[in-house]
């Protein structure tokens, strides 16, 4: 699967794909920001129900979102988080700036 | 004297290569009938080796990455050099959260995974000529700590 990204109202939903690395985190990043200075974007939404793999490469990729969103006064979150995702992100320290979810 | 069982791999440092080569190195681990979360470990692991070659070894230029694999009895151990520019100082290199690239969105995570999900991590670097990143794992061990 192949990550793509999609806005609903005033929410960014980021596709994550299969595998989340420095190689596919590159044209996530750059959809997101592009459509991150035109649009008034309030909350990102990480989809990882498609996702097995990711590195600090997807951490650092969801960091700058973050920063990008909250100082437009929004918020991240992560959904369909699985136990791998869930474990990378916890030690990131990632839990403690976004909501995460498993659903 | 054990049996070993030896693997060499050298490919150009893009990005695309990326993934391939941390799946090659996990087929290579299943003659030690890994679990799936010690797969995924040694994934993460080679892939964050990697992609620190392709954007701090090489920076906008394409070099060599080549990557050792020996299993020798429960345990295999991943060699990754390159002839890049080096790491000034390893001991900062290596502390969590700690990146010299922090506009390309690095989180500086990368040898915190390394030496989380391996169970030994061993750096050498020469400024100018490049980096050696050498990791073993033991399989069948059951839970790593940080489970
Ligand atoms: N092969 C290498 N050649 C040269 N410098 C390296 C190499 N590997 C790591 N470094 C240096 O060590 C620092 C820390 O590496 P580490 O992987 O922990 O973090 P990062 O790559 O900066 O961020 P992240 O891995 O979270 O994306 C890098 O910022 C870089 O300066
Ligand atoms: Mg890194």
């Amino acid at each position: 699967m192949k990550g793509s990204v999609q806005v609903k109202n005033q929410s960014l939903i980021i596709h994550v794909p299969k595998e989340l690395d420095h190689h596919s985190a590159l044209p996530i990043r750059q959809q997101a920001d592009d459509i991150m200075r035109h649009q008034n974007i309030r909350e990102v939404v990480m989809d990882f129900s498609g996702t097995d793999f990711m590195d600090s490469s997807g951490i650092g990729m969801m960091m700058g979102r973050y920063r990008a969103v909250q100082r437009n006064g929004g918020h991240m979150r992560a959904e369909h988080v699985n136990d791998r995702v869930k474990k990378i992100l916890d030690m990131a320290g990632i839990g403690k700036l976004i909501e995460i979810s498993r659903a | 004297m054990e049996n070993t069982n030896e693997m060499v791999l050298e490919f150009d440092s893009r990005s695309q290569n990326e993934g391939f080569v941390r799946v090659a190195v996990a087929a290579f681990a299943t003659q030690l009938n890994p679990t799936l979360e010690e797969v995924a470990d040694l994934k993460t692991a080679v892939s964050e080796a990697v992609t620190n070659v392709v954007i701090h070894a090489y920076r906008e230029k394409t070099g060599k990455v080549r990557i050792e694999c020996c299993v020798r009895g429960k345990e295999m151990t991943v060699t990754v050099i390159d002839y890049g520019v080096g790491i000034e100082n390893i001991e900062k290199a290596m502390e969590p959260l700690y990146t010299t690239r922090p506009e390309l969105d690095r989180s500086g995570m990368g040898f915190a995974f390394m030496e989380a999900f391996m169970d030994e991590l061993e750096v050498e670097s020469r400024p100018g000529n490049g980096t050696i990143v050498r990791m073993k794992k033991k399989f069948g061990c059951g839970q790593s700590p940080f489970a």
